[in-house]
């Protein structure tokens, strides 16, 4: 019998502590008038702390909440952390003809837990399993920092302005992809196990019971979420839509408004393009020819001109090549490569967007003008 | 082998980026072990222009800071473009025409008459160009001043034959590697970043400042759009002029003419 139970919202420290025992925990906090996610303890969290977010906006409220989780997902998601934004892929030494490569240094840090994982990112962490676990070869680096991490999911119970989740079919609910779910009640979290970790953190805690009312409330909540959207996209016509209109005159208006900065990728939890380049610096230059440098890989984006800037060319010159390619990735080709939808609805790129392009916006317009 | 040799140049400009070179310390001193530097003003005692004899001796590569402003200097820069292999810019000045380059859309005489007391002894020609507009440049690397370390890898990429590692893409893909909340959706600050090149290191966002595009625009930058949403912030068409009016004026409204 799976383990559920109740925990005191000022209990909820005691969450963390049993967490922190094994974990660096990755959650909530309130920075530069946005929440970010950085390794926090239970005082970051920005408990009762609102957020309004729009195409190209985010402001957060003053006064606070009485519940505890009363903000969307900010910019950050677990992918900083499972695929850093730059980090080392391994060292070289070059003489003449001999190359030696050497292993970048393991980091010796305790695992992650990730606290308050959104339902739409648990969706994003399946697809970022199955590109940098999933094929012949696994990542090492995502391997090495996924493996021994936690999740804990926290069901979404207000949408944000820009979340479609709900029409993309990935939330507001948790359904699977987690240690622990959460539900925000009145006076408590219900706290309940998915998977066997999850289950020995819930034993180390004095849960109350969960009964019929506290299932039921939950039930409410989250129905009461699903009628407060505001946003949603016409999932069911996808990818025929986009492959449809390839050739259609909107992606003309859309790269008027693109500034093609390429923050709409960085937000992305599920955009996963990285570009790898060689760093020997001068003191690594021997004045005989040997070299010594290190490889490093960092993220990249479709947006950046140099993504497709091959031998002897480029093969996407024009912005609104750059902007179809982004948006037929996120919503036919991903789910042609990895058999997921490459957008979970979690609505980042219409907030982070300076030009407050909305994805969901855009393919109306592809499917009705 | 001969060790390959370097002269660094400079017209007008304010020697900031020449600084840069040496603020690398001790990496300063690796290119002068792997490096024959031939010509460094910036770096002796001798005063002296770049006072440089076509044929007089040959550059591996050539680093010129500073714009062109007046006819000797465009003589010159010839001579140093003939007897160079490579020929890369560094800065604002020499890769985007500099904050002088302002002058190019107003009357320069004018400035003569009010701020000297013997005009005609000022040979500033009518325009503030970049190096660019003169000879065939190889590499240029941007930034008022430049980031030392992008210098470095610019060089040791030379050495090395191989494409620099310098980004051309915007200054939010720095930012959002950094985790840094955005000045401008979460700010609404009238900031650059979205247009202009990455490689300061963040150095304005990083203090919840607006990014002033002191690295130039970056590659295909959208700068109506751009315009457009400040519009939208309330900022008139002049205010946002002055925004971009500034440090790589040259090269933003060539840019922006493109679209």
């Amino acid at each position: 019998m799976a383990i559920k139970g109740t925990l005191k919202k000022a209990r909820l420290e005691d969450l963390l502590a049993v967490l922190g025992k094994s974990h660096r925990i990755i959650g909530p906090k309130a920075e530069g008038g946005a929440v970010v996610m950085e390794e926090i303890g239970y005082k970051d969290i920005p408990s009762g702390v609102r957020d309004l977010q729009w195409p190209g906006g985010c402001r957060l409220l003053p006064g606070k909440d009485s519940q505890v989780f009363s903000f969307s997902p900010g910019p950050d998601s677990f992918k900083r952390f499972l695929h850093p934004p730059a980090s080392e892929l391994f060292a070289f030494k070059r003489n003449g003809a001999k190359i030696d490569f050497l292993p970048a240094p393991k980091i010796a840090e305790r695992p992650m837990a990730f606290f308050t994982v959104r339902p739409c990112d648990l969706s994003a962490l399946k697809l970022y399993d199955k590109i940098f676990l999933g094929g012949p070869v696994a990542d090492q680096a995502y391997e090495s920092l996924r493996r021994g991490s936690l999740v804990v999911a926290l069901n979404c119970l207000y949408p944000g302005d820009n979340c479609f989740c709900l029409s993309m079919g990935t939330g507001p609910e948790a359904r699977d992809g987690f240690d622990i779910q959460m539900t925000e009640l009145e006076d408590s979290f219900l706290l309940e196990e998915g998977s066997a970790k999850g289950a020995e953190i819930l034993e180390q805690l004095s849960l109350g019971q969960a009964g019929a009312d506290e299932i039921s409330a939950k039930r409410r909540r989250i129905e009461s979420c699903k009628a407060a959207f505001k946003k949603s996209i016409a999932a069911h016509e996808l990818p025929g839509i986009i492959y449809a209109n390839l050739g259609h005159p909107h992606w003309d208006d859309i790269a008027r408004r693109d500034l093609e900065c390429g923050n709409c990728t960085q937000v992305c939890p599920t955009c996963f393009c990285s570009t790898s380049y060689d760093y020997a610096a001068l003191g690594g230059i021997a004045a005989g020819g040997a070299v010594s440098g290190k490889r490093f890989r960092k993220w990249d984006s479709c947006f950046s001109r140099s993504f497709a800037r091959v031998h002897s060319g480029n093969f996407r010159l024009s912005r609104k090549a750059r902007y179809r390619h982004w948006m037929a990735h996120k919503l036919a080709y991903t789910q042609a490569q990895f058999g997921l939808s490459g957008c979970v609805g979690c609505g980042r790129c219409i907030t982070w967007c300076p030009a407050g392009i909305d994805i969901t916006a855009e393919l109306e317009a592809l499917r009705h003008v | 082998m001969a060790k390959p040799t370097i002269g660094i140049f400079k017209f007008t400009s304010c020697d900031g980026c020449q600084l840069s070179i040496f603020n690398l310390e001790e990496e300063f001193l690796q290119i002068a072990g792997l490096m024959e530097i031939a010509y460094f003003q910036e770096g002796q005692d001798a005063p002296g222009g770049n006072g440089f004899q076509a044929g007089a001796a040959h550059f591996d590569l050539a680093v010129v800071e500073g714009s062109i402003s007046t006819e000797l200097q465009s003589k010159e820069l010839l001579g140093i473009r003939e007897n160079s292999s490579r020929l890369i810019t560094i800065g604002a000045c020499a890769t985007a025409g500099g904050v002088q380059a302002l002058r190019n859309w107003a009357d320069v005489s004018k400035f003569k008459a009010s701020e000297y007391p013997a005009p005609g002894a000022v040979e500033a020609l009518a325009e503030s160009t970049p190096i660019s507009a003169h000879v065939h440049v190889d590499y240029e690397l941007w930034g008022c001043p430049i980031n030392s370390a992008e210098f470095s890898e610019v060089l040791a990429s030379f050495l090395l034959g191989k494409t620099p590692g310098v980004p051309g893409y915007s200054l939010c893909m720095e930012c959002k590697r950094k985790g840094i909340p955005c000045v401008l959706v979460a700010g609404q600050a009238p900031c650059l970043g979205p247009v202009t090149r990455a490689g300061c290191g963040v150095l304005c966002p990083s203090l919840n400042r607006a990014c002033y595009g002191c690295f130039g625009p970056k590659e295909g930058a959208n700068i109506k759009a751009l315009m457009r949403i400040f519009q939208g912030f309330g900022y008139t068409e002049n205010q946002c002029r002055l925004m971009l009016d500034k440090l790589n004026t040259y090269k933003f409204r060539e840019m922006e003419e493109k679209g």
